[in-house]
């Protein structure tokens, strides 16, 4: 639904920050001398090509090495980068982003709207073959899913440069967050004419050419990255980390150990440490809201058992899993336990207060119990299920906690653990009864879960299929305020139960006391070194 | 022996080649592929990405144009997973620093280990011998896995003493713990290997003769008990000289090298079918070639055989 009332206030600028960035350490503060930062990778990168990473690894060095349209800042509100505003159509449908005229390449060329109608083309491009392709679907920018088909050609993308600073994208149904999607990094300005002339070798130290706040110095697969202060950046004398080391660690304890050593400033902390470290190192231990969801997804297609088609069986397997004991006794850093699919400190989302959201665990036991005996099952007569997981001594903890909660009310779960590919390759086949599964949040807003529950979704693996449902998302595109139509999709799978919501997540971290410019209320948890600064001791 | 050797060389490239296709179907047959992720992809992204990696042909013609490629070019390919490098440069950059941290370790396990399995044989039955014994044993129930960590807590953490990981080109002091890590079980078991066959060929007839004859008890041994004793050490060598060399994934994993080992296991589960064909060749050819190695070494240890 369309509401024209909108379009006084399109040409607000949405972005309230002044163009030109402020230094990000306070007045009064001493710096520390050595202004190094060495953060934790849990994998190798697998690529730095804006437009082909995958990971959260690629993306953590990348925000350094490139810079987007737009930023985020510590709470995650949207600040300038190349653009230092944009200006929407009354139709909703044509963003024009302004960009500023002093960013530069880090070989001396102006970034122009150009360099962004060449990534964002490249993006879609059917020969980059990029997995994030999507990524393009998913902003709805007109003609990318003819373009990624190879159906068209990737000049009639819906971008283009209307002059050096102008770049405009033109996008087939209004997103009303749009702004919050060019944060991406799979967005970022590759440079045109580097990448013709070394090709897939363009990422390498002694080639790459990156418009971010840094440039890369040594990139070592498997064990490390080396990156700079990048003199050419526009915002250059306001960046005060000098050096980024990143060290692939692929143990979660051995990051701990080597942090403990003094060999890193940042690192994640293993499941059920955080309690020990906080009271050891209470400067140091830090749990912050991560846009992820984990549940248990019910095949509740053609496919899925017979049994899960019976929603009462549903409600009584969500009802009879104690969070609170996997949250506080297995997690134990701060996760929250969840009734609902969406992240709760996803920004402007609510989530709305349900039947089984506000009962206790007791009532919501009694009323699982109660659920099974009308639905004709019990200890006596009990319903056989299978739950996959992918191997993890996480997820088998989990599994087993909740398997033994809904033993009581007559569940026989045969737990089968499976190795990742292989989970995955079942899910999306259908080939599963109930399954582990987590959606991390690609934008912050709440679309980026709900959308995934609706029929014409790619990542509806549970086959839940549902009109209202469709239909409130549908309306939420154009509403001028989704919050109430997020709250009704909620409450469509609160009533229905095709998932069983187990926790939200939560950045837990062994931070450096010297180190400040981290997120603290951004739920992306995407962090740039260039807001960074160590304090003098 | 030349022409022994010749002939065994030739017979490794059909070998070679029943590995690359054995694999290359196993392989295949695994669920899930390289672009497998949680996030379905649309099927014309797949199907690009399908075309680009040549995964849209036939399997048959995948193996062929492959093994062209090798065999023209010395070409392994592209990374599927870690797509801004090929297969050669994951190689040539990963198997270097096995190569030192694995050969190291050999020569560390070799000298311990033997060392430790004579004394033990000669002092048959003494407090020598309990503790060669103990310490072997000791090290051969803890697995690196166990190892690597406490070795970290210990010389890292608590002594401070060096670097809990990284490669740094190879500086020595990030040598030391993957070297400790990796070469203790195989140390272990060379010492079992070598007292156990130390013990039988001091109760050889020469070895009674020259001891009959008034040989001093030190040449006894180095002269006429060591070389004999050392076949079975020797067979066992061969293929923990390939396993060292071509890394260990716990040693990777633990102390980050960079390693081959951990990019093994990696492909593995990541399906970068490229990575570990390339991986496999590597391994299948210097298994074969350090086969050879062995058995030319027995040649030349026991005159008796012959090829």
């Amino acid at each position: 639904m369309f509401r024209p009332t909108l379009a006084a206030s399109a040409l607000a600028l949405l972005v309230a920050t002044p163009a030109l960035a402020d230094n990000p350490v306070p007045e009064g503060t001493t710096l520390a001398e050595d202004q190094t930062f060495t953060f934790w990778l849990l994998d190798a990168i697998k690529s730095m090509d804006p437009q082909i990473n995958t990971d959260v690894e690629g993306s953590d060095v990348l925000r350094q090495l490139f810079e987007g349209l737009y930023s985020e800042d510590a709470d995650g509100s949207l600040v300038p980068g190349v653009a230092t505003d944009h200006e929407v159509s009354e139709d909703q449908t044509t963003y024009t982003f302004t960009l500023r005229d002093d960013a530069t390449w880090s070989n001396g060329d102006p970034v122009t709207a150009q360099d962004f109608v060449y990534a964002w083309r490249r993006l879609a491009d059917p020969a980059t073959a990029s997995e994030y392709a999507w990524y393009m679907e998913l902003m709805q920018v007109v003609n990318a899913p003819e373009v990624i088909s190879g159906d068209m050609e990737p000049e009639e993308l819906g971008v283009r440069a209307v002059d050096d600073h102008t770049f405009e994208v033109q996008i087939a149904t209004p997103l009303p967050y749009f702004p919050q999607m060019v944060v991406h990094a799979s967005t970022f300005p590759v440079h045109q004419a580097t990448i013709e002339e070394y090709g897939d070798n363009w990422t390498r130290p002694e080639n790459m050419v990156g418009n971010g706040a840094y440039v890369l110095d040594e990139h070592i697969l498997g064990e490390r990255v080396e990156m700079s202060q990048s003199e050419t950046y526009w915002d250059a004398e306001n960046v005060v980390l000098t050096n980024l080391t990143a060290l692939t660690i692929n143990d979660v304890n051995q990051g701990l150990t080597r942090y403990l050593a003094g060999e890193l400033d940042r690192v994640d902390v293993p499941a059920g440490q955080f309690p020990r470290l906080k009271e050891e190192y209470p400067e140091q231990a830090t749990s912050t809201p991560y846009s992820c969801s984990y549940i248990y997804m019910l095949n509740v297609g053609d496919s899925g058992p017979e049994v899960l088609n019976d929603v009462r069986v549903r409600k009584a397997l969500a009802y009879g899993i104690d969070r609170d004991i996997i949250v506080d006794r297995i997690l134990q850093g701060g996760q929250e336990p969840s009734y609902n699919w969406t992240h709760w400190a996803t920004a402007g989302f609510e989530a709305p207060e349900t039947e089984w959201s506000t009962m206790s665990q007791e009532d919501r036991m009694a009323e699982a119990q109660a659920l099974m005996e009308e639905a004709g099952y019990g200890p006596d007569n009990p319903v056989e299920l299978t739950l996959n997981y992918n191997t993890s001594e996480d997820h088998k903890r989990i599994a087993i906690a909740a398997s033994q909660m809904l033993k009581p009310l007559g569940f026989d779960i045969t737990l089968n653990n499976m190795e990742w590919k292989v989970h995955t390759d079942r899910m999306q086949a259908q080939d599963f009864e109930m399954a582990r599964y987590a959606w991390c949040g690609d934008y912050n807003e709440a679309s980026t879960y709900l959308d995934l529950f609706t029929s014409y979704s790619g990542h509806n693996n549970g086959e839940f299929f549902n009109e209202e449902y469709d239909a409130v998302m549908k309306e939420s595109k154009t509403a001028e305020d989704p919050l109430p139509m997020y709250q009704e999709a909620e409450r469509i799978l609160a009533e229905e139960m095709p998932i069983l919501p187990i926790y939200h997540y939560a950045q837990v971290d062994m931070v450096k006391p010297d180190i400040r410019g981290l997120p603290t209320e951004n739920v992306m948890q995407t962090w740039y070194a260039k807001d960074m600064y160590r304090v003098a001791e | 022996m030349l022409s022994y050797t010749l002939k065994r060389l030739a017979l490794a490239i059909p070998t070679l080649l029943i590995l690359i296709i054995v694999s290359f179907v196993l392989m295949h047959a695994a669920p899930g592929g390289p672009f497998t992720s949680e996030r379905e992809l649309p099927p014309e992204v797949l199907a690009n990405l399908n075309a680009k990696y040549g995964l849209d042909q036939p399997l048959w013609r995948q193996i062929a144009t492959y093994v062209w490629g090798i065999l023209t070019e010395f070409d392994f390919g592209p990374s599927f997973v870690y797509k801004d490098r090929t297969v050669n440069e994951i190689i040539a950059q990963g198997f270097p620093v096995t190569l030192t941290y694995g050969a190291i370790s050999f020569v560390v396990a070799v000298l311990v280990g033997v060392t430790l399995g004579t004394v033990a044989a000669i002092r048959q039955n003494t407090i020598l011998d309990y503790f060669a014994v103990g310490v072997s044993i000791g090290a051969q129930v803890l697995p690196n896995f166990v190892m690597a960590p406490i070795l970290v807590l210990v010389f890292t953490l608590w002594l401070g003493w060096l670097p809990g990981g990284g490669w740094q080109g190879g500086q020595w002091e990030y040598i030391v713990l993957p070297v400790v890590a990796l070469s203790t079980s195989f140390m272990a078991s060379i010492a079992r290997i070598t007292r156990s066959s130390m013990l039988e060929t001091l109760n050889l007839n020469h070895v009674r003769t020259a001891r009959a004859k008034g040989l001093p008890e030190r040449r006894v041994i180095l002269r006429h008990a060591l070389k004999p004793a050392m076949l079975p050490v020797i067979s066992y060598l061969g293929p923990a000289f390939v396993a060292m060399i071509t890394g260990s994934v716990v040693v990777d994993v633990y102390f980050s090298t960079g390693g081959i080992g951990k990019a093994f296991v990696d492909s593995a589960l990541n399906r970068d079918y490229a990575v570990m064909m390339g991986v496999t060749i590597l391994m299948g050819a210097l298994t074969i070639l350090f086969n050879l190695v062995v058995d030319i070494l027995y040649g030349w240890i026991d005159p008796k055989i012959r090829y």
